[in-house]
């Protein structure tokens, strides 16, 4: 469980420096990562940070990004007969990717408890929580993160998630229709569209490789 | 250590998004089946909206993010994320200097 807690560091410290350069106060990328706790969803509100912010486009990302968690959750709920209803709910407020990882490996083994599972949520909730602080905090210092590239680092963050979803030529099928459709709609629509054309082109592309490949079964 | 109301706005609509996502799921498998058709629809999704929010800075702001675009790619599919971050911080800043962004 340490290594997941140490490895959560350095992104915390990035999200904060990150958020930093958009000109969140150190108080507003504390509270971002306290309540929404989610990694991937808060680096694409940063990458569409407005101001004043425009919080219907920033939820919709943030549910897009997220929709993941419906299946994380239900996939780990019926592994929690340990757990009684209300612990349960408190349970998943605290699942994240790596945590939701974790206990499916566990619950492969043995069985889940509500102190194991608390035990591995909450030191990573609070170091994500306070290496966001010490990012914002020090990103104010560091002055125009274009000059050395840092800007590139969420890019490269998003770049690493995307080659961890990789799962051979469906996926590249999904990468290319969303990657087409994201560039387009970039280039022609207003706001955060493109987010939501890229999400249904992903979504149709693997429904047609689906159909494509009973189609030749 | 300004809050500005806007963004708090915002932030509590993230939250509220994201913990309906992270409780959906319990929902769901009490009241109903997710069949195959389904789930890869849903999981289709998460790569979808990462590779929107990389698809314009990789191919239409120029070659020194393309170039690191690539550069990332390929280290994560051998080193782990935080080194594979900092090459594409380290490469898209060299290109930068050197073809001039």
């Amino acid at each position: 469980m340490a290594p997941l807690t140490v490895a959560v560091m350095p992104i915390g410290l990035v999200f904060g420096a990150v958020a930093a350069s958009k000109g969140l106060s150190s108080l507003e990328a504390t509270l971002m990562s306290a309540f929404v706790f989610a990694g991937g969803s808060q680096f694409v509100a940063m990458d569409i940070w407005t101001h004043p912010a425009s919080w219907g486009a920033l939820a919709f990302s943030a549910l897009l990004v997220n929709i993941r968690h419906v299946l994380m959750s239900a996939s780990i709920g019926t592994k929690m007969p340990a757990f009684s209803g209300p612990a349960r709910y408190a349970a998943m407020l605290l699942l994240a990717d790596e945590i939701w990882a974790m206990a499916e490996v566990r619950a492969g083994q043995t069985r889940l408890t509500p102190a194991w599972y608390a035990g591995l949520a909450v030191p990573f909730y609070c170091v994500w929580v306070l290496t966001s602080l010490a990012g914002a905090a020090a990103g104010a210092f560091l002055g125009d993160p274009k000059a050395i590239g840092l800007d590139f680092a969420f890019p490269a963050v998003f770049t690493v998630l995307v080659i961890g979803f990789w799962k051979g030529r469906d996926t590249g099928a999904v990468l290319f229709a969303s990657a087409a459709a994201a560039v387009l709609a970039h280039q022609f629509l207003p706001g955060v569209w493109y987010i939501a054309a890229s999400a249904a082109a992903g979504v149709a592309a693997t429904l047609l490789t689906a159909r494509h490949r009973e189609a030749c079964a | 250590m300004t809050l500005d109301p806007n963004t708090l706005l915002a932030i509590v609509a993230m939250a509220a998004a994201t913990v309906l996502t992270r409780i959906a799921g319990l929902l769901v498998i009490r009241f109903v089946a997710i069949g195959p058709q389904q789930k890869r629809a849903l999981e289709a999704i998460p790569p979808a909206v990462l590779m929107a929010v990389i698809a314009p800075t990789a191919l239409v702001t120029g070659p020194a993010e393309t170039l690191a675009t690539l550069a990332t790619a390929l280290a994560a599919t051998r080193l782990p994320l935080l080194a594979a971050v900092a090459i594409g911080v380290f490469v898209v800043a060299v290109a930068r200097a050197l073809i001039g962004a």
